[in-house]
């Protein structure tokens, strides 16, 4: 078991010393590191990182994402991904590849409005998120609630190998589907989205607590009920 | 002459001359900004909301290899004794872009190419000094919207009354007082975003106004740490 060493940290703050092959969130002048985020820092053999407590959503490659459909235009339409880059998804990628914006509606597919869950198949520093909806489980959301996390929370959200989810989903009945840019898509009955969303609002207030699953338990299972946080 | 300074060297508030105003610091007070903060700094005010990144607004302003940061330094007609005209003042023009560059340092701006970072600096109440509680409260606001940042930037002032250097200013201070320091560091990185001077100093004086200053902006960084700490981890802290 390799040692894990924790501390909480601030921008600017040191979190250590030497040789680590691998680094986020810090910035390195000569051996040292210091953090770049309010978080909590983790040495764990050659491995050095913060993790972030608050931030934006930074597209990456293959992330899944739920975004809302803002505008179109002959080839594309635009979705909004509670990111600070505005993403396209193009009509060749619905439509197929012998699009024709003669002979096909993109309002047809997908309105200004709609709902999707989609993934990211390219971004870089240099151009803006390209999405698309081919795959099991993408497309528009045609019914469910969509809350609102911080998208620095959503690797609590998920748990180790989903393990967090699936309890919520477990005992709310519900189906999850979390978007990396910190949009949860939730659809089940009107109890069970009531029960989920006090469980990812737990989540997203205590993410950086170390009981978190137990407490994410107690109030799924009712047990605290009644009690006030 | 002396009327800022009793014969104890005691300044008209009973500070001593190497005193800080009592401050009080915030994260996180306003849920609509992506980060945000209020201070008081002494009889100060100031509030200090992040948002963005976000798309730049006009287009031809973006920048493809970095970020740009905006900051409004406004202060609220009912800042001042007498209503203070809500436009923008020349003073306040200024003290925008002097904040502007004393944060663009700490932020890596690279991380964020094509977008903008807005911030707004509020005066909710003045009482001299409120550029460099400007520059700390905008600072703790960056840091709670979690962008990236190498460090953090905090302000405190010092100036020269009755003849003698003394740390943080009030109004009254900085009206009828010799000169006036403000200063902005990166504490960690020891380096200075921000200095300016009114007023005359000796060259003597001047080192020592500069080294009281840089000891304010240090007790300022460790308020500024219990700030975050206690908003993100609370009692949690080792």
């Amino acid at each position: 078991m390799p040692e894990v060493k924790r501390k909480y940290v601030t921008p600017g703050e040191l979190v250590g010393k030497g040789r680590y092959n691998r680094t986020s969130n810090v910035y390195q002048i000569e051996d040292k590191f210091y953090s770049t985020r309010v978080g909590m820092a983790e040495v764990i053999n050659d491995s050095l990182r913060v993790i972030p407590l608050t931030g934006p959503y930074i597209p990456r490659e293959d992330d899944l994402v739920v975004g809302k459909i803002i505008d179109h235009s002959a080839f594309a339409w635009e979705v909004d991904i509670n990111s600070c880059f505005s993403s396209f998804l193009l009509a060749q990628s619905v439509f197929g590849r012998d699009y024709s914006p003669a002979r096909d509606s993109l309002t047809k597919k997908f309105a200004i409005g709609d709902l999707v869950t989609a993934k990211i198949l390219a971004f870089d520093r240099t151009r803006d998120p390209l999405l698309s909806v081919s795959g099991p489980g993408l497309g528009r959301i045609n019914q469910g609630e969509i809350v609102s996390i911080s998208p620095t929370k959503v690797p609590r959200v998920i748990g180790k190998k989903g393990a967090m989810i699936k309890t919520i989903e477990n005992y709310s009945k519900c189906r999850l589907t979390v978007g990396q840019n910190g949009l949860v898509m939730i659809s089940g009955n009107p109890e069970g989205i009531i029960l989920a969303k006090s469980a990812l609002d737990l989540i997203n207030h205590e993410a950086h607590t170390a009981d978190l699953t137990q407490k994410v338990q107690d109030l799924l299972s009712g047990s605290n009920n009644g009690e006030k946080e | 002459m002396s009327k800022l300074l009793n014969s104890k060297n005691r300044r008209l508030d009973g500070r001593k001359l190497d005193e800080l105003r009592p401050i009080k610091m915030k994260v996180g007070v306003i849920d609509n900004a992506n980060g945000s903060a209020y201070i008081e700094f002494g009889r100060n005010k100031v509030m200090a909301a992040v948002y963005g990144p976000k798309d730049v607004h006009p287009k031809h302003m973006m920048k493809t290899e970095s970020a740009i940061l905006k900051c409004r330094y406004h202060m609220t007609p009912f800042s001042t004794g007498r209503r203070k005209n809500p436009a923008p003042s020349r003073r306040e023009t200024e003290i925008s872009k002097i904040i502007s560059e004393a944060l663009e340092p700490a932020i890596v701006m690279t991380d964020y190419p094509r977008t903008a970072i807005h911030v707004y600096v509020e005066i909710l109440q003045s009482d001299g000094g409120s550029r460099c509680a400007g520059v700390t409260a905008a600072s703790l606001a960056l840091a709670d919207a979690g962008i990236n940042m190498r460090d953090l930037t905090s302000g405190c002032a010092a100036g020269k009354i009755d003849g003698k250097v003394a740390l943080d200013l009030d109004e009254v201070e900085d009206m009828e007082g010799d000169a006036d320091l403000p200063m902005a560091i990166l504490p960690n990185l020891e380096k200075v975003t921000l200095l300016q001077l009114d007023g005359d100093f000796s060259h003597k004086e001047f080192i020592e106004a500069l080294k009281l200053a840089k000891k304010g902006c240090l007790k300022v960084y460790e308020m500024q740490r219990n700030a975050l700490n206690d908003k993100y981890f609370g009692n949690e802290k080792a």
